[in-house]
């Protein structure tokens, strides 16, 4: 299937990851061949065939309500970026 | 000591421990000098604890005197990086997370602590999970201890090659489309993966949640039945973890040898493996290992999987969409790479994204969105998803006449460095044979069974119904008291 | 032209568990940024979500009190987009089938009387966190506002309730919102503090000419969280859209929000044209399975709903329909009223307390029912003594006031001032004579014909016993000696 570097473009802004005009030929070129791959698997036909999202017939198990984590910021800030005061900092969005 | 002793496999080790011929600090410190020695060459490891390695085995020497030691204790493992470690950096091969400390470890990570085995180090790794020649690593490729010029395999190449060059007993990997299978077979060791949900996936970073399955290396079958027993169990902090009562997946193996030890098993042989590209040398020392089997007492059988063939493309849409939701945590705003400049919120995403993957994730962060964006979701997701049944299926079916299914691995042994790399779908292809079992969530492992022409080690893979490891791993067993491929080591790291 | 206003609202009810939704953090308000914020809430590689089954119950219980369908299995699905205080770039939510389908709300709508609002589904998702939108003082580039990320809400448990569009009016919509609210209450599933911002609307507003079929293009109003702004942010919208068209335009489908301040609602900046979540089910949550001997379990537990006990008020107690409605209003409400009738008190008389001095009195103190410092037995104890005629129902009020600031129960309160009314016909009698005598002017009057004369002598026989007089007594006797 023929992808255009619009839709490539329109995919990775979609997925938040810039690609530069360079990249973008490369990036149309190896997902046009990996979709090809694909297109293999659309001429089945699989009517009336229930998805198979999980490995097994699997029962959601339910967790009682209680509070059972304590507070590990501290722990967990000294990986961040950017914090102050205990927020995580980022540019600011202006709606 | 005797230098060979510590390269021997774990089972021996346990039992030379346990007779007090060895010590555990003997034994980590030998292996720590053979990773010094090899490790540059190989870069089978990211990350080596010397410390805190050193002091676990002092301690796990101090329970065996005082004699509350347990078959693992005091005997070193490696963790698949793509595995959260308290305290240590686990980087999933990415430079999104080079520089991460985790904050908690993996559930099977505190099980075989607390079976207490002693942290050694990380495993180099295809970025976060997605590759099939461990070429995909921020860090550099993990290099095969057969030749150093051909790959190792991936993703979990850097624990394969661990166990080839005998710089660890023991390690974990992960495996969603073959990721512990095709790197055991490339790399002449045996690779594990359970059932989905017998391991619990807590810490594992996610790449393709209903396909991600921890899992082991070993140098031989037993070694993996003894390490699986310890890191399996129910978790509560997995929704898909299963609750099942604890198996001791080395209960076959133990139990009386008969003269025809598999007498009634019957293997399947999938028509439609034939073909498929494989290496004339892969597929005479499949023949050959065959032989053995049916020397064993085995009896082989003809089955179908008509919809096996597509198992890659169905692959190639689901895990992809899976990874593309969840790698979008990785965002620079809690942990991990952030851009040093940007210019809004929008941009320090995509800047960070950019440049904190490489470019096999970013490809299947792209095709994940793409196939579960609007107007395709149908076409390409949810057809996967039935297909998936359609494959599922028919392995279903196929064990309605045979006990296990046995095949090859990988239709080729190991490829030279860069072979391959500038085509991302002949890549995929490697992982032909053993993605179904991913796709069904069955169990599956990997076995050396010979070597082609270039001395480059060549896997069996031996699959089997939900729940059949304890099968499996026997089968395996059986098959390595009658040969001894499994107990070659390359010259390189000879003893 | 007609125009018909059309509005379907969206609500986001914050489940009054302990715990998150999907992580064992507390959910407590208030506390310090992101010291509630667990592995799981904050999204680190590797954790994984698991159900809680306390937001699984009180959205069985939402189900039920609407009359709704509960689905004996749904799905949670992934809603992918990018936002800090999203951190998994994803929020878990429910898509194709949700726990609740269907089900209604009964309203007493100000301009069509007594309807039914019919409800599409309600669905369980996890909240996000919250910007924190300070300058911040940062290293780094200068003039570059930054925003802080706490994620302590992260994770809480919503009840996503969706309306069909069969509103009409803005004052419409508020009634359903109050009724909304009010049950929510009622059932114990949330505590609809909005202030807190446990419970919010989205409003969908389109305007069509009366009589068309086609449904206009509406829009949409995000995160109003009082109904006083409900209400001015759709009437605003409605106003906007008619004068738009009327003007030759076309309303265009977006996202807006109002601002309060200027009274008015503006578009969000859009991000892209049309946001693509990419929903898909989630892989790391098997389907949930929720079976009848569960559904029944909460069933038996479920609390009288407001609808059936207005109708039991009015027909036990012969309560006017408006009456019993404020009652159910709230829970704690009805509760005192009831324990109000069973310690003895006429319902009428209890009614009309409650709505009336009681009310006044919390509304002045800006407290709810459940704080009030008079309990429902002692205020039983005074209303008794206005039925045995101990006080006059004026100077009950007096009572009542003393009993609020904390002066004693009533009877001590009588006692202490003396309230005790005067009903022996002997003092009567001496009191109306006195007054009379003491008043021949009007008396005089009244017998030239002034009726009004006859209350002045009520009045200064009051006023001479300072209230305590028994009126009905004083008037008999009035009578009786004035011939």
């Amino acid at each position: 299937m023929a992808l255009s570097l619009d839709e490539v473009r329109r995919i990775a802004h979609l997925a938040r990851i810039e690609i530069t005009p360079a990249e973008a030929a490369d990036v149309r070129a190896k997902l046009e061949s990996i979709f090809e791959l694909i297109g293999r698997m659309r001429a089945v036909d699989t009517t009336g065939i229930v998805p198979m999202s999980h490995a097994q017939d699997l029962v959601l198990p339910l967790r009682e309500d209680r509070v059972t984590e304590t507070d590990r910021h501290a722990s967990y800030q000294q990986v961040a970026p950017a914090v102050e005061d205990g927020l995580y900092l980022v540019p600011k969005v202006i709606e | 000591m005797s230098p060979p002793m510590i390269t021997a496999p774990l089972t021996e080790l346990s039992q030379a421990l346990a007779a007090k011929r060895l010590s555990s600090v003997e034994l980590i410190e030998g292996l720590l000098a053979r990773i010094d020695r090899g490790n540059g060459r190989l870069n089978a490891f990211l990350t080596i604890d010397r410390e805190r390695a050193l002091g676990a085995a002092r301690l796990a020497d101090v329970q065996r005197s005082r004699g509350t030691a347990g078959p693992l204790t005091g005997i070193p493992i490696a963790h698949k990086d793509v595995i959260m470690t308290e305290g240590l950096k686990t980087t999933c091969g990415s430079r999104m997370l080079e520089k991460f400390i985790a904050p908690y470890s993996a559930f099977v990570v505190e099980q075989l602590a607390a079976a207490g085995m002693v942290l050694v180090g990380k495993t180099n790794m295809d970025e976060f999970a997605m590759g099939s020649s461990n070429e995909n690593s921020f860090f550099g490729p993990v290099r095969n201890p057969w030749n150093a010029d051909f790959v190792a395999g991936g993703s979990s190449g850097g624990s394969a090659a661990a166990i080839a060059a005998r710089f660890v007993p023991a390690a974990t990997g992960t495996d969603t489309g073959g990721s512990i299978r095709q790197p055991a077979a490339l790399s002449g060791v045996c690779g594990i993966k359970p059932t989905y949900g017998v391991c619990s996936r807590y810490g594992l970073v996610a790449f393709a949640s209903s396909l991600d399955t921890p899992g082991v290396f070993g140098q031989t079958a037993a070694d993996c039945a003894m390490l699986l027993t310890a890191m399996a169990g129910h978790d509560a902090r997995d929704s898909t973890s299963l609750d099942r009562p604890r198996e001791d997946y080395a209960r076959d193996i133990d139990a009386a040898v008969t003269s025809k030890p598999l007498a009634g098993l019957r293997i399947g042989l999938p028509r439609e493996y034939a073909g498929e590209g494989t290496d004339v040398a892969v597929a005479r020392a499949i023949e050959t290992a065959l032989a053995e089997f049916r020397r064993l007492g085995a009896v082989t059988v003809d089955v179908s999987l008509p919809n096996v063939h597509l198992s890659v493309p169905v692959y190639y849409v689901i895990a992809p969409a899976e990874a593309s939701s969840n790698l979008s945590r990785f965002d620079g705003v809690r942990y991990g790479h952030r851009a040093a400049s940007y210019s809004d919120l929008d941009d320090m995403y995509c800047k960070t994204r950019a440049e904190g993957f490489g470019a096999e994730v970013k490809r299947r962060i792209l095709v994940g969105t793409y196939v579960l964006s609007h107007g395709y979701y149908d076409a390409y997701y949810l057809k996967a998803q039935q297909v998936r049944r359609l494959i599922a299926d028919d392995f279903r079916r196929a064990y309605d006449s045979c006990d296990l299914i046995i095949g090859p691995t990988s239709p080729t042994a190991a490829f030279r460095l860069g072979e391959k790399s500038d085509d991302p779908v002949k890549m995929y292809l490697n992982d032909i044979f053993t993605i179904a079992g991913n796709l069904t969530g069955a169990p599956a492992m990997s076995i050396p069974c010979g070597f082609d022409e270039r001395g480059l080690p060549i896997g069996l893979q031996i699959q089997g119904d939900h729940f059949a490891e304890a099968k499996i791993l026997n089968a395996a067993h059986r098959y390595q008291q009658v040969t001894d491929w499994h107990r070659r080591i390359p010259t390189e790291f000879a003893p | 032209m007609t125009w018909e206003v059309v509005i379907g609202l969206e609500t986001h009810a914050q489940l009054s568990t302990a715990s998150k939704i999907f992580s064992g953090a507390s959910t407590a308000f208030g506390a310090t940024p992101n010291t509630q914020a667990s592995a799981v809430d904050i999204a680190l590689p590797g954790v994984l979500p698991v159900l809680n089954r306390g937001a699984v119950e009180r959205a069985i219980r939402f189900g039920l009190a609407v009359g709704a369908a509960i689905n004996r299995k749904s799905v949670f699905a992934r809603k992918n987009y990018f936002y800090p205080d999203l951190p998994k770039g994803y929020q878990i939510s429910q898509y194709e089938i949700p726990v609740v389908q269907g089900g209604s709300v009964a309203i007493v709508s100000p301009t069509r009387g007594e309807i039914r609002i019919a409800l599409t589904r309600a669905h369980l998702e996890e909240d996000a966190g919250k910007s924190l939108h300070e300058r911040i003082a940062s290293p780094g580039t200068p003039g570059h506002e930054m925003t802080g990320i706490d994620l302590n809400r992260a994770g809480m448990p919503l009840l996503e309730i969706v309306s069909e569009p069969d509103m009409r009016s803005a004052a419409e919509a508020v009634v359903y919102a109050k009724a909304l609210h009010a049950l929510v209450r009622w059932i114990g599933i949330c505590d609809g503090n909005m202030q807190e911002g446990s419970f919010r609307f989205d409003a969908n507003v389109s305007v069509r000419r009366q009589g068309e079929a086609k449904l206009g293009t509406r829009c949409e109003i995000k995160n109003l969280n009082s109904f006083r702004f409900l209400q001015q942010a759709i009437e605003f919208e409605v106003r906007r859209q008619t004068e738009l068209i009327e003007d030759g335009g076309k309303v265009v489908q977006e996202t807006r929000l109002y601002d309060p301040d200027r009274g008015e609602t503006r578009s969000m900046r859009s991000k892209e044209d049309a946001q693509d979540y990419r929903y898909f089910p989630d892989p790391d949550l098997p389907p949930l399975s929720i079976d009848e001997a569960w559904i029944e379990r909460i069933r038996a537990d479920m609390p009288e709903l407001p609808e059936a006990m207005r109708t039991r008020l009015v027909r036990e107690y012969a309560l006017p329909g408006a009456e019993a409605a404020m009652l159910v209003s709230q829970r704690e409400m009805a509760g005192y009223f009831e324990r109000l009738v069973a310690a003895g008190v006429d319902p009428r008389l209890a009614g009309n307390w409650l709505l009336g001095e009681v009310s006044a009195a919390l509304n002045k103190a800006e407290i709810d029912i459940v704080q009030a410092p008079v309990s429902s037995a002692s205020l039983a104890g005074m209303l008794r003594r206005i039925a045995d005629g101990t006080i006059s129902g004026k100077l009950a009020k007096q009572v009542f006031e003393a009993m609020w600031a904390g002066e004693g129960d009533a009877d001590a309160i009588i006692a202490a001032r003396g309230l005790r009314q005067i009903s022996d016909a002997g003092a009567i009698e001496q009191i109306v004579a006195d007054v009379l005598a003491a008043n021949a002017a009007i008396v005089a009057e009244y017998k030239a014909g002034k009726e009004k004369a006859f209350q002045s002598l009520v009045g200064k026989a009051m006023a001479a016993t300072r209230g305590k007089a028994n009126p009905i007594e004083v008037n008999a006797a009035l009578k009786k000696m004035l011939g």
